[in-house]
């Protein structure tokens, strides 16, 4: 009996540390990978792993606002992801290349 | 059974985000990208958010992540070339998520006698719950993600499109 109850619930911080490892693999990532698409890729990684934490919280404390929260931003990821993925295309049309080293101008 | 399953889906979620890192071809990193999230939608339903696992599963599995692979294929990307990486991603960088991975770590660490657990039996929170206060107390908030993704589908649109043709 005692141990089917250790089987059966999991600590909340477990989840957090989850969230927080997720973070941190995702600003690696921003900082090694070399196209632009893949750095794109590092910052939804870091915003899924904090929508982990806000869902974790919200369920910690009963929260419905937390779980919310989470809806918000993905909405705004998916507007996020379709106005970068444009601006990815429009550098890819006048650089003809997505190498983040070669793509260090403002103007075109 | 739910620590099982934590495993289980936690560490698909940590295989595919260090995959995403290892992969050179950006196709690669998206489809780990895609474990990520899917294995992130079974964690939402473990912890009771019915309706985000879904939506996880729609909009960021789904929607998103086709964007990416879409783009990926248009532009014809092919793999990445090893270029030594800027200097202060390496000096200050590097130092700095370990920082970040460490200072979030000892919080929670602090943290954890005060932190609860989770089970299955703990009940979900139903669209029902969450569609009453999305619809009443956030409704504004609501209104007003409608008018960004107008926007953003006008700008998607407008930067997307061949110069020349206006």
């Amino acid at each position: 009996m005692m141990s089917s109850s250790i089987l059966n619930d999991v600590p909340s911080s477990w989840y957090l540390i989850l969230s927080a490892l997720l973070f941190t693999l995702g600003v690696v990532g921003f900082l090694i990978k070399r196209t632009l698409i893949t750095v794109f890729m590092s910052i939804e990684l870091m915003l899924n792993a904090v929508n982990l934490s806000f869902v974790t919280f919200a369920h910690e404390w009963h929260a419905v606002k937390g779980q919310i929260f989470v809806f918000f931003v993905m909405m705004v990821a998916a507007a996020e992801a379709a106005v970068g993925l444009a601006i990815i295309i429009s550098i890819f049309r006048a650089r003809a290349t997505l190498n983040v080293d070669q793509i260090d101008l403002m103007k075109l | 059974m739910h620590l099982v399953l934590f495993l289980i889906f936690a560490g698909f979620a940590l295989a595919g985000a260090i995959n995403l890192l290892l992969q050179s071809h950006p196709i690669n990193s998206a489809l780990s990208l895609i474990v990520v999230m899917s294995s992130l939608a079974v964690l939402y339903l473990l912890l009771g958010a019915e309706f985000l696992a879904i939506a996880q599963i729609i909009v960021y599995a789904g929607a998103i992540m086709v964007l990416f692979t879409f783009v990926v294929m248009l532009l014809n990307v092919g793999t990445e070339e090893k270029t030594h990486g800027s200097r202060v991603a390496k000096t200050i960088g590097f130092p700095a998520a370990v920082v970040v991975l460490g200072v979030i770590a000892t919080v929670l660490l602090e943290a954890q006698k005060q932190l609860g657990r989770v089970s299955l039996s703990d009940g979900i929170t139903t669209t029902q719950d969450l569609s009453r206060v999305l619809f009443r107390d956030m409704l504004l908030p609501f209104e007003l993600t409608s008018v960004l993704i107008l926007i953003a589908i006008l700008g998607a649109v407008a930067l997307a499109r061949k110069e020349g043709h206006s």
